[in-house]
């Protein structure tokens, strides 16, 4: 058994804002192995998205990693000063980010871009920068790359784009690729293509991925694993048929009996009742989905802390659905 | 057999590109956004207009709802034809409320320094001529129609949640008594967890007050949830028209395939087949014998670039715009 390569501890963040602290994540724990596509499903406001910048280092002033870890191959990022930081991303983790086109430089050519990156962290040299960023585009499959190396993002569609921000993003070869909505925007036809050469790009070069969305037919279709959250917690954690098959926590449930599939009728879906619960409050509740929750009982009044109930599957929840026979 | 609302006879749409003015010579070129367009649209039918982004859709939906004039073409609505009237008078046209829209962001559509009261209230006053308490009145029952609770007109847009603000969008659309409702995206900034509230919610409106709907979307699962029939675009062309089930099931152009085939599944099962590699044609001065969809097309053959397939019928109501559709 392998060490994964990430593994996150216990991380909480919070953000001081003027109209109280918003507790955004509270106590996550997961990890990522090499090779493995994880995803992580939720609502807008779930913690998905501050959970990839907490790792990154990249929250904004406002938010304050509160405690725990996150260990990649051994590093404490959370105890990293920003400096060494700045000397893990793009070199150890990468990022790719929605909307490609706002993400990259707007004036600048995507080849000097990519040829930035591969002169800082991929150990390319001025004399083969612009040729290794060339080789770059080939690799993911932009055509006539040596021209579309001058070629500015505004004169290439987004599924372009998407290609040139993963290009950036494997530059280095990293270990970790977070992938933050990669292909929200793009149509159906680009998205398949644009996950198929980040799946390739994964298998080539052995890094783990964190898939972040909230299409849970992508995580389905994509990861081997998922990871739901709800709220600022981590409420299930499971091998993506497990989970898609048998899902244990309430809200697991719903989601899927909320989402539309390639079968079934607009009468056989249910949407999730209620919403988020306000974050900012001092006394939430142990288990943040209770308000919405069917399945309540007393003792979910209790510090909720996520808990194995078979191999590879752990949820956060008292009073879980009843494993089908 | 239901009565057409709403007929679109060979429409087209070209904008010149390039320099324009006195000492331009020769011949401008033109993008063809729509090319050639048919269909109709029935009395309580909802039709899918689906295809990739630059496909035409939203130019054709300009074009149905009167802000943009067609090139060649007509538009019938109710066998008047509203295409005669310039775009910049259908303003104050007694059709104007005939022919409403959902827009897709009901964040970003509507004004934020509106509450959700003057929203709504909006083109009741504009094109309804309605004040004071005929006014309030009319709001307010479209607000309880989309399930609005009236508690709420008093609100900014930003006091709302995305829902809500999805259902002010809606009220809108439908305070003018439309016959027909453009939905573009309705549900694209929804979590799940809320739209399927909102679909729900169109699918009961339509059933009440009789609607017909051209529903716009990139999302195919929700397109088959809703809609009876489905127009597939690809560059300006219509290239598969027929009822949707049929279509999803077995769809007969390459270009449906690949769409289809791209969905993902909740099921985790990837279907591979017909991946869409490369860019689409220039949409600008095409060939008129080249098919459209020729260059990403895994079936192209020399035919292809020579002769461009008509959309012609199939059997059970389809029709299809490729050789090799039988």
């Amino acid at each position: 058994m392998t060490a994964p390569v990430l593994r996150v501890e216990d991380l909480s963040v919070a953000f001081h804002t003027r109209n109280g602290v918003v507790r955004a994540l509270d106590r996550i724990n997961f990890a990522v192995d090499a090779g493995q596509t994880m995803a992580l499903v939720g609502e807008s406001g779930s913690g998905k998205s501050v959970t990839a910048y907490a790792i990154m280092g990249l929250l904004e002033e406002a938010g304050k990693i509160t405690g725990g870890r996150a260990l990649l191959s051994g590093t404490d990022l959370v105890a990293c000063s920003p400096r060494a930081l700045s000397r893990i991303r793009g070199r150890r983790i990468a990022m790719i980010f929605q909307n490609p086109r706002a993400a990259l430089n707007p004036i600048r050519a995507v080849g000097r871009q990519i040829a930035d990156v591969l002169l800082r962290h991929g150990g390319a040299t001025a004399a083969n920068a612009k040729q290794r960023a060339i080789e770059a585009l080939q690799a993911v499959g932009i055509p006539d790359p040596a021209r579309r190396a001058n070629a500015y993002p505004f004169e290439l569609s987004g599924g372009m784009c998407q290609r040139v921000m993963i290009a950036i993003a494997v530059a280095a070869r990293p270990e970790l690729l977070i992938a933050d909505e990669p292909t929200t925007g793009l149509d159906v036809t680009t998205q398949a293509v644009v996950m198929d050469l980040i799946q390739a790009m994964a298998a080539e070069t052995g890094m783990a991925t964190i898939l972040i969305t909230h299409d849970l037919a992508l995580a389905a279709e994509r990861a081997s694993r998922i990871a739901v959250m709800h709220a600022g917690h981590m409420v299930e954690d499971c091998d993506t048929a497990t989970l898609l098959a048998q899902p244990r926590h309430p809200y697991t449930a719903r989601l899927i009996a909320a989402t539309p599939s390639a079968t079934g009728r607009l009468e056989a879906l249910q949407s999730v009742p209620g919403g988020l619960p306000d974050l900012r409050r001092n006394d939430l509740p142990p288990c943040r989905y209770a308000a919405r929750c069917e399945r309540r009982a007393e003792a979910c009044d209790r510090v909720i802390t996520m808990r194995d109930i078979a191999p590879h599957h752990r949820i956060g929840c008292w009073n879980p659905l009843e494993q089908a026979a | 057999m239901t009565t057409a609302l709403l007929e679109l006879e060979s429409v087209s749409k070209r904008f010149p590109i390039g320099r324009h003015g006195l000492f331009r010579r020769g011949h401008v070129p033109h993008v063809h956004a729509v090319d050639d367009v048919s269909f109709t649209v029935g009395q309580g039918e909802t039709i899918g207009l689906v295809g990739e982004s630059g496909c035409g859709k939203s130019t054709l939906v300009r074009m149905i709802t009167r802000l943009l004039d067609v090139t060649d073409g007509k538009i019938w609505l109710d066998r008047r034809a509203v295409s005669e009237v310039p775009a910049a008078l259908f303003a104050r046209d007694d059709d104007r409320g005939h022919i409403q829209m959902v827009f897709q962001d009901a964040g970003d559509s509507i004004n934020p320094r509106f509450t959700a009261f003057d929203a709504i209230a909006d083109p009741l006053r504009r094109l309804g001529g309605l004040r004071g308490e005929a006014l309030r009145a009319r709001v307010e029952e479209a607000a309880v129609q989309c399930g609005l609770p009236v508690e709420l007109l008093e609100r900014f847009p930003h006091q709302l949640s995305g829902g809500q603000r999805a259902r002010v969008g809606i009220a809108r659309a439908i305070g003018t008594k439309p016959r027909l409702l453009i939905l573009d995206e309705p549900t694209a900034a929804l979590d799940v967890s809320v739209q399927v509230t909102v679909l729900k919610l169109l699918q009961q409106l339509k059933a009440e007050l009789g609607l017909s709907y051209i529903f716009v979307s990139h999302d195919l699962n929700v397109v088959r949830l809703l809609c009876d029939r489905v127009v597939v675009m690809y560059l300006g062309r219509i290239v598969e028209t027929g009822p949707a089930q049929a279509v999803f099931d077995s769809p007969a152009h390459p270009y449906t395939r690949s769409l289809i085939n791209a969905i993902p599944r909740l099921d985790g099962v990837r279907h591979t087949e017909g991946r869409l590699t490369g860019e689409p044609r220039s949409p600008i001065d095409p060939s008129p014998d080249v098919c459209r969809f020729y260059g990403r097309c895994p079936m192209g053959t020399d035919r292809c670039k020579t002769e461009m397939p008509p959309l012609h019928a199939l059997p059970g109501h389809r029709q299809a715009a490729c050789h090799f559709a039988a």
